[in-house]
């Protein structure tokens, strides 16, 4: 049973959103998907400064098993990267909300956030996998 | 429905992740397959390896069918105990499997094959035996545990009977010795010293706690692909199959043709590739920047060809991605692979990447 934190919104692609005290959006990748990818070995950053889009490409984590691609799941501007996970890529298995967290958004549109799934939303989308 | 090992309840009470595997439910890991690994080379692990097929071959043309049925030759084998590393062709030459044999006495041998071929080499020894006076007999009602690492051969002893115990202090690498109806072989698919042990499954669970109280830690099929690949050794279905003759896939050195008097299935056609000039060759491949090398992934060699990654994936000693791939024969040091459309270079090297522990290239 993976762990869906409450207070979260999240993306269909397994990522989840935190907005922190200044309004920013904490982006990683959910417990579910850890799980599924398995011991993290790599992971590939977007820039800071770069402008995204919802669902556009920003950077890759790859595990022993697989690698796979991060999407963005809010638009805005790379402001910080975690990086942590260079050398410590394990971080987003033993804690994928907390110190395995992937990079900071300074939201384009504060809508974007509510067009994400809350936790019981994600909850049954995994349900069904 | 899959099939089950004795051990398979502890497993899942173990919390580890259970996956198919040649028609069984196994155990991918118990938590960390990188952990595993770590524990393996550093300490000491075990497997649960009861899944692969044992067959007993005895019967007064014993000797003579294995010396027929296997690419390298039995008669090498004369102590008692002593294992033998073997591929079974067919007669293009091709791998049906590989396996190990133990001579354990005159016309006596015990065959251990793997688990995803188990139907195919059943009904192949059967075939190949009809012709000899020999019997074939499948064991189950075992368990095997491969207990590996450089403190495990000590924990192990710790673990058995005072009898057995005796017998595996004095066990040389690559030999196995019984002791009523255990048996313990100096063998493993880790690069590292270790036992593998076999138990009536009676005695199993008893054994596996008896590890465990040892410090000796549960590992999975994950880090078992991880630690085979860093040590060089192949994978059959991957590094080899039906198609890819022993010579192209680093195991000329288990084809024996010293005694020219002796045939056995696909010589005629591992005679006639050498005479031709072998094609391909099994080597290894580095990946000395950030990535991952993954199977089936393709190989360029500028100027002389394209091969394919046979085995890939990311070793956990070294934290580089390595692999096995089979390339032209001609290929040097460096390659390029494609991952994920670019072209990425690697170090080209003979399949060998960790012993002891220690980067060997």
């Amino acid at each position: 049973m993976s762990d869906i934190p409450s207070e979260l919104k999240y993306s269909k692609e397994h990522e989840w959103v935190r907005i922190d005290d200044d309004g920013h959006a904490i982006v990683g990748i959910t417990d579910h998907a850890q799980e599924l990818l398995g011991d993290m070995v790599y992971v590939e950053l977007p820039e800071v400064g770069t402008n995204v889009a919802v669902e556009d490409e920003t950077g890759v984590v790859e595990s022993v098993k697989a690698a796979s691609d991060v999407y963005a799941p809010v638009s805005g501007e790379i402001i910080e990267v975690n990086e942590d996970l260079v050398d410590e890529p394990e971080n987003i298995n033993s804690q994928p909300y907390e110190g395995g967290w992937l990079y900071k958004v300074e939201l384009a549109n504060e809508s974007d956030v509510d067009e994400l799934l809350t936790a019981d939303e994600y909850a049954d989308l995994i349900a069904d996998e | 429905m899959a099939k089950q090992t004795a051990l398979y309840p502890v497993h899942a009470s173990s919390g580890a992740k259970i996956v198919d595997f040649g028609g069984w439910d196994m155990p991918l890991h118990y938590g960390s397959q990188i952990e595993e690994h770590h524990k393996v080379r550093q300490g000491a692990g075990m497997f649960d390896v009861s899944h692969m097929t044992t067959v007993d071959v005895t019967g007064n043309e014993a000797r003579k069918f294995l010396r027929y049925l296997l690419a390298n030759d039995v008669a090498k084998l004369f102590l008692e105990g002593k294992a033998l590393y073997s591929g079974m062709l067919n007669d293009d030459g091709g791998v049906v499997d590989d396996l190990i044999a133990y001579f354990r006495g005159p016309n006596n041998y015990r065959l251990v094959v793997n688990a995803s071929t188990f139907e195919k080499d059943m009904a192949w020894l059967t075939d190949k035996a009809s012709d000899f006076d020999v019997a074939l007999d499948h064991r189950t009602g075992y368990t095997t545990l491969a207990v590996q690492g450089p403190t495990s051969r000590e924990a192990a002893i710790r673990a058995m009977s005072e009898d057995c115990a005796s017998a595996a202090t004095e066990l040389t690498p690559f030999s196995s010795v019984s002791c009523g109806d255990w048996f313990i072989a100096r063998t493993g698919y880790t690069g590292e010293d270790g036992f593998e042990i076999t138990v009536p499954d009676s005695d199993a669970e008893a054994f596996w706690y008896a590890l465990i109280a040892e410090g000796v830690a549960p590992c999975g099929l994950g880090c078992r692909d991880t630690l085979r690949l860093e040590a060089g050794m192949n994978l059959y279905g991957s590094d080899m199959d039906e198609t890819i003759s022993p010579l192209e896939a680093n195991m000329g050195w288990t084809v024996d043709l010293k005694d020219e008097d002796r045939d056995f299935i696909g010589k005629a056609a591992i005679l006639a590739q050498k005479a031709a000039g072998v094609q391909q060759k099994l080597v290894g491949l580095v990946l000395e920047e950030k990535g991952v090398l993954r199977s089936h992934q393709r190989v360029i060699i500028p100027g002389i060809g394209e091969g394919v990654i046979t085995s890939g994936s990311f070793s956990p000693t070294l934290k580089l991605g390595i692999a096995m791939a089979r390339v032209p024969a001609a290929t040097t040091e460096t390659a390029l692979v494609e991952i994920r459309k670019k072209e990425v270079p690697v170090k080209v090297i003979k399949p060998s990447f960790v012993r002891n522990g220690k980067q060997v290239f």
